[in-house]
């Protein structure tokens, strides 16, 4: 279009509208949109890390993260977050060569990592609840919780986003609607990742540090 | 509460017929209006067979152009509400002296100045700006709609579902009574067990949702949809400010849902934020509140800005002088916007360095903003200016704002600010800058597109009437606060000992009174004008000889806004195109991409304000199944992949053609 107004300008006879019309509600704008709301779901995180990060050590008398976090065990957490986002790479690798029964295979793959996941999570809340570290205990918990469990409220919000689009799918077959929700997921699930990490880093690894 | 059976906690949680204050007789009497106003305009409805037609036209409707006049409808019936609060505060203060104690006894008193706040914060001034910007923005970029349709219209009913959780709490329960900003301790649990806090965080929360998409909207929209041509610095000023507005919207509101959520948590699972105890940390709270609470204080003002910009170059019938620095302003405002929140309380006692930081970032706020004020007067400077009401506006917007910023840049010197924090100073203060900046613009705004947006004029002897009301009051009622907050008043009192303060609160009440005038006038000038329609009407489509690109299509436009998306060269296109010679196109049409109506965004919404309802009052059964239904629904509202439609291109031909007739008769 910018070429054909150019020239129309350059002619002195200037083009006031478009005449092959044709604007079209898809794509570009859902991607872009979908960064935006990303981005402000970081903020979300940047709140509860900066809540973490001053009331992290007010422990009130109570556990610390030195005496609480079971590294082994996050680490496994860890892996199964970081192996179901290969997983789900995979299958956006599969749905660029259009092949279906490969996409819903390694969907499949990186839902049972994400369950895992929570599982593994819900094991470690329960058991800190159980020695009396609860979310009421102290600031530093009710932060520790609030963090990690939004973050794994996301990711269970993304299995049933997940378990749904498999049934677009599967109903459906990769038309460019689907592909382009895929693709929202696919940002969604990475974007949990890069949160896990900042989770990891900050809350587990600084946390045993004496 | 001990003599309701166990089956009644369970079933209505902790809601109890004492909730519902009959020993009012304020609120029984408002009950009583609302419930006879409430029913006359349901029968009348029923009477016009008119359901069907909302529901199919309205409700549902994924139009910009529709979904921002419900917004500004929104914002005009809310101000009514929040300003009947102001008028009972002034009232309250101008006689409670000495032994009167007034009519507002503390517990009523603390949830109205809380209500009028968080009312004409979220639920009018937040509408009327977003109405605006729903309403002008894809017109002025060529556009045929947002970026995303369908969240446009959930957004618009996210945020009635907030006002319907404030409206409920007026009648079942109770407001908060902590202020608009809601610091803890005093909204903790220990403090404010009550169901008010919990109606504000729930209404908060869902409205957040509404104005967070539709922030994300209108960035994608403003991106993505310009017209060919129309690069950024071609972009109009109102564009410019809407899309400023959006970015800090998108960048403050999932703050503001953050630090609510973990109040909310405080209060409803225990956890110790920010208690006094245990490890809290209250100024926690006040620190976070404020990041997102500085940003929307622009958010309100910035479109404003753009409104005034656009006023002031069609009436001054010229460019706007100094486009590019106006621009760059407004991003300069937009970033700065984020450095200076904890001038809103020096008084924490970060210290002298960490005071000085914010007190100086706030000054800096008023080079740019000073630098608009200049670019709006070197516009007027030997324009061919004509005296209509939005130009009125714009001067007196001028004029108040300079003294709300001068008394604005006093509040940031932090020396000052240790004797004026909290004090009736304040109050006049941000009262000067918001209704002279957002509720002026506002108004600015509705005359200057009502035209667009219905095909006919706002009567001027009305409008001109509302106009003198409104400044004038707003003087009489806020430059005695400003006083009062030098001799040391402080904010939020319902009861005065010393008797020489009184003639100043009577004085301010007085000057509410002039207000009251004011938005009587304006709903008269409405009334008026749709009774005398066809005297106003214009045909045209260009009633001020406008100089942007909604002005080129008809008023009102059609669903489809421009049969050919227009090309554009100049920053005033449509200037440019009349000064050029343009000529409509008549024939070749194509059919047009529409997106179809849904009435998926209203249920949704609906289903998220019972959820928000039942969390208020405990009932957990409630809470449970329409939290359950709002996801079913959002699920199945994504199988539906059938969204778009085309018109026809005879439709289009029609509708052109009826406009060519229009032409020749006007």
């Amino acid at each position: 279009m910018t070429t054909a107004t150019a020239t129309a300008q350059q002619a002195d006879t200037p083009v006031f509208h478009v005449t092959d019309d044709e604007h079209e509600h898809s794509g570009g704008s859902t991607m872009l949109g979908f960064w935006m709301y990303l981005m402000s779901d970081c903020l979300v995180f940047a709140v509860l890390f900066a809540t973490y990060g001053v009331l992290g050590r007010s422990y009130a008398a109570g556990p610390s993260g030195a005496d609480l976090f079971d590294l082994k065990l996050v680490a496994v957490n860890t892996a199964m977050l970081l192996f179901s986002s290969i997983t789900y790479g995979f299958a956006m690798l599969a749905m660029e060569k259009g092949r279906q029964a490969a996409v819903q295979g390694w969907l499949i793959v990186t839902g049972l990592f994400g369950l895992a996941f929570i599982g593994i999570e819900l094991y470690e809340f329960h058991h800190m609840i159980l020695e009396g570290a609860t979310p009421m205990r102290s600031a530093f918990l009710s932060s520790f919780f609030t963090l990690v469990g939004t973050h794994g409220l996301h990711v269970s919000f993304g299995l049933i986003w997940l378990t749904v689009l498999m049934v677009q799918v599967s109903q459906r077959g990769l038309i460019e609607a689907n592909r382009r929700r895929l693709m929202c997921l696919s940002m969604f699930w990475h974007f949990l990742d890069v949160i896990w990490i900042g989770v990891f880093t900050f809350v587990y690894l600084m946390g045993v540090l004496k | 509460m001990n003599s309701y059976p166990d089956w009644w906690k369970l079933v209505f949680g902790r809601f109890t017929l004492e909730a519902i204050p009959y020993h009012e007789p304020i609120l029984v009497a408002t009950f009583a209006g609302v419930v006879i106003g409430g029913l006359a305009v349901i029968a009348l409805i029923t009477r016009l067979k008119a359901w069907g037609y909302l529901w199919n036209e309205w409700f549902t409707s994924v139009d910009h152009k529709k979904i921002g006049i419900m917004y500004m409808v929104l914002g005009v019936v809310m101000l009514l509400r929040g300003f009947a609060d102001a008028l009972m505060m002034r009232g309250q203060q101008a006689i409670a002296f000495g032994a009167n104690e007034g009519y507002l006894p503390p517990h009523h008193y603390d949830q109205i100045f809380t209500a009028h706040g968080v009312i004409m914060i979220f639920f009018v001034a937040m509408p009327l700006v977003t109405g605006l910007m729903n309403y002008v923005v894809p017109l002025q970029i060529g556009a045929r709609d947002v970026a995303f349709p369908f969240l446009n219209n959930f957004s618009f009913w996210m945020t009635v579902g907030g006002v319907v959780l404030v409206m409920a709490s007026l009648f079942v329960g109770e407001f908060a009574k902590v202020g608009w900003l809601a610091y803890p301790p005093l909204s903790g649990a220990a403090y404010s067990p009550g169901v008010g806090m919990d109606y504000y965080l729930w209404a908060l929360q869902i409205a957040g949702v509404g104005t967070t998409l539709s922030g994300i909207n209108l960035i994608a929209t403003i991106v993505k949809m310009r017209a060919p041509g129309m690069d950024m610095m071609k972009m109009p000023v109102f564009t410019w400010t809407a899309l400023c507005t959006n970015v800090l919207i998108v960048a403050s509101f999932p703050i503001l849902a953050g630090t609510l959520a973990l109040l909310t948590l405080d209060r409803y699972v225990g956890t110790n934020f920010f208690t006094n105890d245990l490890g809290g940390n209250p100024m926690m709270y006040v620190n976070l509140i404020w990041i997102w609470g500085h940003p929307e204080v622009y958010i309100l003002i910035l479109p404003c800005f753009g409104i005034y910009s656009e006023i002031a170059s069609t009436f001054a019938g010229k460019k706007l002088f100094g486009y590019t620095s106006m621009v760059y302003a407004t991003v300069v405002i937009t970033i700065l916007s984020y450095l200076v929140w904890l001038h809103h309380f020096f008084t924490m006692g970060s210290g002298a360095s960490v005071n000085s930081f914010f007190g100086i970032t706030t000054m800096i706020i008023s080079i740019p903003t000073g630098a608009k004020i200049f670019n709006w007067l070197f516009t007027m400077y030997r324009g061919r200016i004509r005296f209509e009401l939005p130009m009125m506006w714009l001067i007196a917007f001028m004029l108040t704002f300079v003294i709300g910023g001068m008394t604005g840049v006093m509040l940031a010197v932090p020396p000052a600010d240790f004797i004026l924090h909290n004090s009736l100073f304040l109050i006049a203060h941000f009262h000067n800058v918001i209704i002279g900046g957002v509720v002026f613009g506002a108004f600015a705004g509705i005359t200057y597109w009502f035209p667009k947006a219905f095909g006919f004029k706002l009567d001027e002897f009305w409008g001109k009437l509302s106009f003198w009301f409104w400044v004038i009051g707003f003087y009489v009622a806020f430059m005695p606060l400003y006083v009062l907050g030098l001799m040391g008043v402080t904010r939020r009192l319902n009861h005065f000992e010393d008797p020489s303060l009184q003639i100043w609160f009577m004085i301010a009440a007085f000057g509410a009174v002039l207000i009251a005038f004011g938005i009587l006038c304006f709903l008269i000038q409405i009334a008026v004008s749709i009774l005398h329609r066809d005297r106003l009407r214009d045909l045209t489509g260009d009633p001020w000889d406008g100089r942007t690109l909604e002005w080129s299509t008809s008023s009102p436009p059609p669903a489809y806004n421009f049969a050919f998306t227009p090309v554009v060269h100049d920053h005033d296109a449509w200037a440019d195109m009349k000064k050029r010679g343009y000529r409509r196109p008549l024939g070749g049409f194509r059919p047009i991409h529409m997106p179809r109506n849904t009435g998926a965004g209203l249920i949704i919404s609906a289903l998220a304000t019972i959820c928000g309802f039942a969390l208020v009052w405990y009932v957990w059964w409630l809470a449970a199944l329409s939290f359950a239904a709002v996801i079913v629904t959002a699920i199945a509202h994504t199988f539906n992949y059938d969204r778009d439609f085309h018109i026809p291109a005879e439709t289009v031909l029609r509708e052109e053609n009826a406009r060519t007739e229009q032409l020749a008769r006007a």
